[in-house]
C-alpha cells in the first residue's frame, strides 16, 4: 500500500537521492508531490478506487435483493419458499395442538361437571348435603301411643314408592342405611328416639305423595285404624337440614374394575332398612 | 503521496456522501474493485521495480476495471455470472497476492 511509505520516511521530499538507492526512498520519491501529468491521473484513479470501495462496502452492508444477480435471487427465493413451507407445516401441527389441547380442556372440564352433578345427588342420596324443594309435610298425632315402628316403616315405603326422594323423621335424616325400632312405646330412629306428635318431611312430587298415602288401604287409614291421625300438607318448598354423618363401609369393598355405572339417584325403593 | 491522499479522500467521500450504485452497475462494481485494486499493486511493484510508467499505469487501471467488468457481464450473458466472477476475483486474488509478495520483497528483504 503507498501508506506504508509515511513510517520509515520522516521527510519524503529532503532526500532527493537517485532512484537506485533504497526501495523506499524510490517509493517516495515515487509518491512526492510532482505536478506531473501522472500524479495528477494517479491521484484521480485513486480517488475514484477510494470512492468505488466505500460505496461497493455500504452498498454490500446494506445487502439488499437489489444488488443480487438472477441465480442469487432464485436460490434465496427457493430458501424463503422453503422456509415457509416449513413454517407453514410449524403453524398447522400447532394449531392442530392447541385444538386438541383446547377440546382436552372442554373434555376435562365436562368431566369436572359430571363429577360435580353426581356428587350433589350422591350427596343428597346419603344425608350429607341439606336439601329443600317441592314435598309434604305429614303429621302423626298419637295419643294412644299405637304407632309401630312398623307403620313407620310402612309409611316411608309408601313415600319411597311415590317418588320422595330425601326424607326427614323428626330431625333425623333417613336414608339408605336408616332403621327403625320400637322399645317401650318408643319408636327410634337409627337409635335416636321420635317424639310425638311425628313429623315427617319429604322432598318429591307433593301431588303423587300425598294420594300415596291416602288411597284407602293406605297408610293414612291403617294409622287410622290405630287410633292416630295423620295430616298431610302439601307444600312448596320443604327444607330438609338434618344431615347423617357418612359411614365408612368396614366390611364392603368395591369390586374392582367391572365399569362402576354411576348410582343413579332414583330407585331407592329397595333399602336395607331394617324393623323389629 | 498524492495518489494515496486520494485514495483516502475518494474512501470520505463514498462514506459522507453515500451515493447509491445504479442497478446496471451493481454486479460490476466489485469486480471493478477488484480489478483495480490489482492494477495499483502492479502499479506500487513497477515503482519498486523501478520500470513504472504512468501511462502504463493509467491504461492498465482503466483497461483492468473495464475488462473485469465486462468478463462478469459476458458470464451474466452466458449464464455463468456467478462462476465467472469467482473465476475473476480468483485470479485477480492471486495476481495481487503475487504483487505485494514482489512489494514486500523490495520493502523488507524477506
Amino acid at each position: 500500500m503507498p501508506d506504508q511509505k509515511n513510517d520509515p520516511t520522516p521527510p519524503p521530499a529532503a532526500t532527493p537521492t537517485p532512484s537506485s538507492a533504497s526501495p523506499w526512498r524510490r517509493l517516495a520519491r515515487a509518491g512526492a508531490p510532482r505536478s506531473t501529468k501522472a500524479q495528477v491521473l494517479g491521484a484521480v484513479l485513486a480517488l475514484a478506487l477510494g470512492f468505488a470501495i466505500a460505496t461497493q462496502v455500504q452498498q454490500t452492508q446494506e445487502s439488499g435483493l437489489e444488488s443480487m444477480r438472477q441465480d442469487d435471487l432464485v436460490r434465496v427465493l427457493d430458501d424463503v419458499s422453503q422456509r415457509s413451507t416449513r413454517l407453514d407445516e410449524q403453524v398447522r401441527e400447532l394449531q392442530a395442538q392447541r385444538d386438541a389441547l383446547t377440546s382436552g380442556a372442554n373434555t376435562s372440564q365436562a368431566a369436572i361437571d359430571q363429577a360435580t352433578k353426581q356428587l350433589e345427588a350422591l350427596r343428597l342420596l346419603a344425608g350429607t348435603a341439606p336439601a329443600q324443594g317441592p314435598g309434604i309435610k305429614v303429621t302423626i298425632a298419637d295419643p294412644g301411643q299405637k304407632v309401630t315402628s312398623a307403620m313407620m316403616l310402612d309409611l316411608l315405603q309408601e313415600l319411597r314408592d311415590a317418588g320422595a326422594e330425601v326424607v326427614q323423621y323428626g330431625a333425623n335424616r333417613v336414608v339408605a342405611s336408616s332403621w327403625f325400632s320400637s322399645s317401650g312405646g318408643q319408636i327410634q330412629v337409627d337409635g335416636q328416639p321420635l317424639t310425638r306428635p311425628f313429623t315427617v318431611l319429604a322432598i318429591g312430587d307433593k301431588a303423587t305423595m300425598a294420594s300415596a298415602l291416602n288411597i284407602p288401604g293406605g297408610i293414612v287409614e291403617t294409622l287410622r285404624r290405630a287410633e292416630a291421625t295423620a295430616t298431610v300438607e302439601q307444600l312448596d318448598t320443604v327444607r330438609i337440614d338434618a344431615l347423617q354423618s357418612p359411614r365408612t363401609p368396614r366390611y364392603a369393598q368395591p369390586v374392582p374394575e367391572a365399569g362402576t355405572p354411576a348410582a343413579s339417584p332414583s330407585s331407592a325403593s329397595s333399602s336395607p332398612t331394617t324393623t323389629k | 503521496m498524492i495518489p494515496a491522499i486520494g485514495l483516502l479522500v475518494g474512501v470520505l467521500a463514498g462514506l459522507l456522501l453515500h451515493p447509491s450504485v445504479p442497478v446496471g452497475l451493481q454486479p460490476y462494481l466489485p469486480i471493478a474493485v477488484i480489478a483495480a485494486l490489482d492494477a495499483v499493486f502492479g502499479g506500487v511493484r513497477a515503482v519498486l521495480d523501478g520500470i513504472f510508467v504512468d501511462k502504463v499505469f493509467v491504461v492498465s487501471f482503466l483497461s483492468n476495471v473495464v475488462v473485469a467488468a465486462f468478463i462478469v457481464f459476458l458470464g451474466d450473458q452466458l449464464g455463468v455470472g456467478t462462476q465467472l466472477s469467482t473465476g475473476v476475483v480468483v485470479v485477480l486474488g492471486v495476481r495481487i497476492f503475487s504483487n505485494v509478495a514482489s512489494i514486500r520483497r523490495h520493502l523488507f528483504k524477506a
